[in-house]
C-alpha cells in the first residue's frame, strides 16, 4: 500500500505492508532511529511522534493511518542550523537524562505540553508526562527540565 | 491482513460485509495493543477497516432544538476536552480528562471504548446515565439501540459481525452531571470503581452509572427513583439522610468481584463513597445556580 505523508517538513512516499506501524515506517523506512520502541502496547511512550501537532504513540497506530499527515519526530526538533530545541536544551541544561533511551518520547510529549500549556507547575509537568515513562532518572530532573523549558519559551 | 482506509460509512461497511472476518480500527489503543502483544492475530485475509478518516465518525453536531449532541464514534478524549462540546457534555469530558495519558486521549475515541466494552471504560458510565442512544450502521441500514442494551459483559456487546458504531446521541442536560473514578496510583489508571450522575431538572430524574463492579456498566434504578423523589428538585436541596441512603442503594447494586487491582470490598465501599461525593458536589453546584 502506497503512504504519502511528511515526516519533519519533507514529503515521502512509502510503498508498504499493510501491516506496517507508523513507528516502522520511521525508523526502518524513513531511516529515523531516534524514535525508540519501549514496549510495543503503547505503555512507556517511548515512541512518542507528533501527529498534525498533537503527541501519539507511533506503536500502535498504523502507517497508513497517518496517509496525508504531517509528522514530527526527534529528528525534526532541531533548527536546521543545528540549535537545540528548548525542550531538548532544558533536558541537557537540567541532566534530564541518563541513558537516553525515553528521552525522544520525553521531549516530544513535553513540546506537547508546552504548546498546549506554555507555563505549567510542577504537577501539570507530572500529569502531562503521564505517558511517558523513565527507569533511570526517577522524574525529577525531567520534570525540572520541563520547567525550565517554559521560561525559556515565555 | 490488508488495511482498508475507509472515507465514508457506506465503503466502510460494505467492506465489513465483503469480509466477513474483518475488524475497525479506530485508535488502536486497545486493538493495537492487542495485535503487537500477539494475542489478537488477524486472520490473513481478514481486512482492517480504519475508520479514522471517516468525517462522519469525526465529527460532532449540537441539535438545540432537541438539547442533543451527537458525537462521531472516532472523536477523540482530546476533543471532547476542548470547547463548546465540553460544555454540552460536561460528564464525558470529567471521564475524557482521565482517560490514560494525553497520547492516549489524542488517539482512543469513544466508539473504541464501547467496542472493547470494558467493564472500567471511562466513557461508559457516562453514556449509560444519560440514557445515550447509539447509531450503528451496517449494509442493512442504520439503526438507533440505547447504549445500556448493546452493553452485554466484559468485552461483549450485542454488536454483530458487519455493525459500525457511527455515533452516540445523549441528551444536553439541564441540571447536573458528573463522574468520578478511583484507580490504584495517579498515572494512567484504569478504574478500580467508577460512578456519572446526572441530575435532569427538568425531567426530574436521576440517572447513576456504575464502573468497574460488575460485568458491565451497572444502573441503579431502585436507588434513583427514590433518591429522586426525596429530592426538591426548585432549590436543588436533599436531606443529608437521602444522599446516605442514596450512597448505600448503590453500594449494594454494584456487583463487585476480586482482582489483582482491587478487592470486591473495597470496590463497594468506593461506589458508596463516590456516589455521595458527586450528589453532595451536584446538589451544591446546582443548588447554588437554581
Ligand atoms: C496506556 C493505556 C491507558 C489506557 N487508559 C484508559 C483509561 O484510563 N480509561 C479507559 O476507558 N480506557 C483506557 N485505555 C483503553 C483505550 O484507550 C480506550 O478503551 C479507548 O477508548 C479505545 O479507543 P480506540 O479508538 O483506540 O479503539 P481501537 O483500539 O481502535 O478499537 C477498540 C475496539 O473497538 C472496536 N471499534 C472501534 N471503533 C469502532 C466503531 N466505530 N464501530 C465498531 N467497532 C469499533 C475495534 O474493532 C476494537 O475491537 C487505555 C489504553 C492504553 C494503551
Ligand atoms: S513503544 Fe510505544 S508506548 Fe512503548
Ligand atoms: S533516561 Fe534512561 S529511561 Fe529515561
Amino acid at each position: 500500500m502506497n503512504v504519502t505523508l511528511t515526516i519533519n517538513g519533507t514529503a515521502h512516499t512509502y510503498d508498504l505492508e499493510p501491516r506496517t506501524l507508523l513507528v516502522q515506517l520511521i525508523r526502518e523506512h524513513a531511516g529515523l532511529t531516534g524514535t525508540n520502541i519501549g514496549c510495543d502496547t503503547s505503555s512507556c511512550g517511548a515512541c512518542s511522534v507528533h501527529l498534525d501537532g498533537e503527541a501519539v504513540k507511533s506503536c500502535t497506530l498504523l502507517a497508513v493511518q497517518a496517509d496525508g499527515a504531517d509528522v514530527t519526530t526527534i529528528e525534526g526538533m532541531a533548527s536546521a542550523d543545528g540549535t537545540m530545541h528548548p525542550v531538548q536544551q532544558a533536558f541537557m541544561d537540567e541532566h534530564g537524562l541518563q541513558c537516553g533511551f525515553c528521552t525522544p518520547g520525553m521531549v516530544m510529549a513535553a513540546s506537547s505540553l508546552l504548546a498546549e500549556n506554555p507555563s505549567p507547575t510542577d504537577e501539570d509537568v507530572r500529569i502531562g508526562l503521564e505517558g511517558n515513562l523513565c527507569r533511570c532518572t526517577g522524574y525529577h530532573n525531567i520534570v525540572k527540565a520541563v520547567l525550565t523549558a517554559s521560561g525559556a519559551d515565555q | 491482513m490488508a488495511v482498508f482506509v475507509a472515507t465514508d460509512v457506506e465503503s466502510a461497511v460494505q467492506r465489513l460485509d465483503d469480509r466477513p472476518d474483518s475488524v475497525v480500527l479506530a485508535g488502536g489503543t486497545d486493538l493495537m495493543v492487542e495485535v503487537n502483544d500477539g494475542r489478537l492475530r488477524p486472520s490473513p485475509d481478514a481486512d482492517v477497516v480504519a475508520v479514522n478518516r471517516v468525517a462522519e465518525l469525526r465529527s460532532w453536531r449540537h441539535d438545540s432544538a432537541a438539547a442533543t449532541v451527537t458525537i462521531g464514534a472516532a472523536v477523540t478524549y482530546s476533543e471532547m476536552l476542548d470547547e463548546p462540546l465540553a460544555t454540552l457534555a460536561p460528564a464525558l469530558a470529567e471521564a475524557a480528562r482521565t482517560v490514560g495519558s494525553p497520547q492516549i486521549r489524542n488517539a482512543g475515541t469513544l466508539g473504541g471504548n464501547l467496542g472493547t466494552c470494558s467493564p472500567a471504560g471511562d466513557g461508559l458510565p457516562v453514556l449509560a446515565a444519560l440514557d445515550a442512544s447509539v447509531e450503528i450502521a451496517s449494509v442493512a441500514g442504520r439503526r438507533s439501540v440505547a447504549v445500556l442494551d448493546l452493553m452485554k459483559g466484559p468485552k461483549r456487546t450485542t454488536l454483530e459481525p458487519g455493525d459500525l458504531i457511527v455515533s452516540f446521541t445523549l441528551p444536553v442536560v439541564d441540571g447536573w452531571q458528573g463522574y468520578a473514578k478511583v484507580g490504584v496510583r495517579n498515572a494512567m489508571v484504569i478504574a478500580i470503581a467508577s460512578t456519572c450522575l446526572v441530575l435532569d431538572r427538568q425531567r426530574q430524574r436521576v440517572g447513576l452509572a456504575l464502573g468497574s463492579v460488575g460485568p458491565t456498566v451497572l444502573r441503579v434504578p431502585a436507588a434513583e427513583t427514590k433518591f429522586a423523589a426525596a429530592l426538591d428538585w426548585r432549590t436543588m436541596t436533599a436531606e443529608r439522610d437521602a444522599v446516605q441512603a442514596f450512597g448505600d442503594g448503590a453500594a449494594q447494586t454494584a456487583a463487585p468481584i476480586d482482582d489483582h487491582r482491587s478487592s470486591a470490598e473495597y470496590r463497594r465501599h468506593a461506589i458508596g463513597v463516590l456516589t455521595r461525593r458527586l450528589a453532595a458536589r451536584g446538589l451544591d453546584t446546582a443548588g447554588r445556580a437554581a
